[in-house]
């Protein structure tokens, strides 16, 4: 599905550059559910905007799929980003606005999609999130998980081979949390790969792997596991 | 392709800030009223001075004799110059002129005589005149009709009076045509009553005048070959300058008058007085749109700001839509568009305002004829022009702001809080 090798990424901080990623190197196969976790400034938001073509790196590759996503103009990053990635996001990042219908569609209008045609769409995916009935609401009316699951479907509806969140519970409650990790797993099962990045061991536990990083680095299970038995370096986050 | 969406979202966004939005609107409407304004002003300018040469050919020559500052020829200067019927003869053969018309003025220039009928008497102007005097100086007829070719060819003793004449000699009631009155002691046959179409002093003087056939006048006071003055117009195509020179070559060689002496013949020339009209006029329209334009500009300038402050304020939404796959492109063309329905619809409610503006002048000034001000029309053409320029306006006040927003970052937009 996507592989990452000897990827690195800088920024430019005043007069020196800050290295954010060093030599990362994973895979992830086709209909995987993976998390990355790490403390806040390991490198994972960093990594999750270069999976998502919403910021490019310095040296190293980047597949997805059989393309490689390498100094991509502006408008084919976001037309690559329109037919294969749908993005969730810790605040939902919904159109104030727009109603829930309008939002599930809003990527069909990128591609072009008769308004007729993409509402209709949007409508058949509130369904399966299970907000038929509140197709007609603005964000402002719902609750934190009802908007989680409008971002949800509107990740879906341009049929993404990669659903990247991040933080997709980070602002919701555990029992909320449970219900968005359940719809995750279920979309995983219809065969999309999800990536969530996350810091929760919870949400991290309802994957099936874990890809760790610490320092722009990515770090061994075993290497973690040493460190969190240790109790003076544990729980940095 | 339309699109609902569309418009629902550039009317949401213009709605969020409703007083920032009316406050711009309010800009780019002042600007565009203030142009409606001042053409319409200028415009108004302009037909009032229309109307006061209204009736008049504007390409008309008045030349009279003065008298001469140059000795030449033989002949000592302080020579009056007195034009005769040799004249005419000579002009007729200048290409330059159209119509020619030789007139001649009972008891000399600014002369009133004593006109009698019945009881009735009144102190009037007295003028010699040829049919052709018509086509340079517009009259209407109440009733009857002009001096013609037959009048001058029998020297008819008829005559066409003035609406004043009329109405001190006549009673309201009586028609004057086919009576007698008295002019210096010869009664003339009245066959025509004028209406002038000229205003002001010289639309009074026209009502106080009488039109007698020039060779009329020339056999019964004895006036000999005198001629007082000539109006001529100039043919289609000509340039007054030259129909000037012309006709003041011609008669100066006729009355051994010095090329060079300037003085020796008086001449009004229509012609250059109409052009300096003209560049009045054209000098008024350009600070009109000039002046006008500027306050648009500055409107336009007050929506290039907001504008981009809303972008700024917008950033997080944009970085989401680049997320979901909107091109720079279609950014680009959403804040233009936000850009440009706001200018036009503020610009549009601006013509309206402008138009209603117009429309109550011209209502109030409909009510004094006489004012110097004719009624603030402005072509469609103009509006239409005002129109396009907002959509440019509006086109141009987004550039800024769109290109702002097309190169915001997703990932810095989604970081924003």
């Amino acid at each position: 599905m996507l592989r990452l090798s000897k990827v690195n990424k800088y920024y430019q901080v005043g007069t020196h550059a800050l290295h954010v990623l060093r030599d990362v190197d994973f895979e992830v196969a086709d209909g995987e559910f993976v998390a990355i976790m790490g403390a806040s400034g390991s490198g994972k938001s960093t990594l999750l905007n270069i999976l998502g073509i919403l910021d490019d790196y310095d040296s190293g590759e980047y597949w997805l799929g059989d393309t490689i996503i390498r100094n991509l103009s502006e408008s084919k990053g976001a037309a690559y980003r329109n037919k294969f990635i749908g993005f969730v996001f810790q605040s939902f990042n919904l159109l104030p606005f727009k109603t829930a219908l309008e939002n599930v569609a809003l990527p069909l209008y990128y591609q072009g999609v008769s308004r007729r045609k993409r509402n209709q769409i949007a409508g058949q995916y509130l369904e399966r999130v299970g907000l038929r009935d509140w197709a007609d609401h603005l964000p402002s009316e719902m609750s934190g998980g009802q908007k989680q699951r409008v971002a949800i479907a509107r990740a879906l509806i341009g049929k993404p081979r990669l659903i990247l969140a991040d933080e997709p519970t980070g602002a919701l409650d555990s029992e909320t949390s449970r219900q968005i990790m359940d719809l995750l797993s279920e979309i995983n099962r219809s065969g999309i790969t999800v990536l969530v990045v996350t810091h929760d061991p919870e949400v991290a536990a309802r994957t099936q792997r874990t890809i760790r990083l610490r320092d722009g680095k990515v770090v061994s299970a075993e290497d973690e596991a040493a460190r969190v038995s240790h109790p003076n370096l544990a729980v940095a986050t | 392709m339309f699109d609902l969406d569309k418009w629902k979202e550039i009317w949401a966004t213009l709605r969020s800030n409703r007083l920032r939005t009316f406050l711009t609107a309010f800009g780019v409407f002042w600007g565009i009223l203030m142009l409606m304004a001042m053409l319409g002003f200028g415009s108004a300018i302009q037909s009032g001075s229309k109307r006061q040469m209204k009736g008049m050919a504007t390409n008309l020559l008045f030349c009279w004799g003065q008298q001469t500052t140059e000795a030449y020829d033989g002949l000592p200067p302080g020579r009056a110059v007195r034009f005769d019927t040799d004249d005419i003869e000579i002009l007729k053969k200048l290409p330059a002129i159209e119509w020619l018309a030789p007139r001649l003025q009972l008891g000399g220039w600014m002369n009133n005589f004593i006109v009698k009928h019945e009881a009735k008497t009144g102190t009037f102007t007295v003028m010699a005149d040829y049919p052709e005097l018509k086509h340079i100086i517009a009259f209407e007829y109440d009733a009857g009709r002009f001096i013609n070719e037959r009048d001058i060819a029998e020297s008819r003793k008829v005559v066409v009076i003035g609406k004043a004449v009329r109405e001190q000699l006549f009673e309201p009631d009586e028609d004057p045509i086919g009576q007698y009155i008295q002019i210096s002691g010869v009664y003339f046959q009245v066959v025509g009553l004028t209406r002038t179409l000229r205003s002001g002093g010289q639309g009074e003087r026209d009502a106080n005048t009488l039109f007698v056939p020039f060779t009329t006048l020339k056999t019964a006071f004895n006036m000999g070959n005198r001629v007082g003055f000539f109006a001529m117009t100039a043919k289609p195509g000509t340039d007054g300058d030259e129909l000037e020179r012309q006709v003041k070559e011609a008669l100066k060689r006729h009355h051994r008058i010095a090329p060079w002496d300037d003085l020796a013949i008086g001449s009004f020339n229509m012609f250059v007085m109409f052009g300096k009209f003209q560049t009045f006029f054209l000098v008024l329209q350009i600070v009109s749109w000039v002046v006008g334009g500027a306050t648009l500009l500055a409107g336009v300038v007050g929506v290039s700001n907001i504008m981009l402050i809303t972008v700024k304020e917008r950033t997080k939404e944009i970085g989401v839509r680049k997320a979901l796959g909107a091109t720079p492109l279609s950014i680009v063309s959403m804040v233009m568009k936000e850009s440009i329905v706001l200018t036009i619809i503020a610009g549009l409610l601006g013509v309206a305002a402008g138009v209603g503006l117009l429309a109550a002048t011209e209502a109030a000034l409909s009510a004094m004829p006489e004012s110097p001000l004719g009624p603030p029309n402005i072509e469609l053409s103009t509006v239409l022009t005002a129109v396009g320029i907002l959509v440019g306006a509006g086109a141009l006040a987004g550039i800024m702001p769109a290109s702002h927003a097309a190169s915001i970052k997703p990932i810095e937009a989604l970081r924003a809080e």
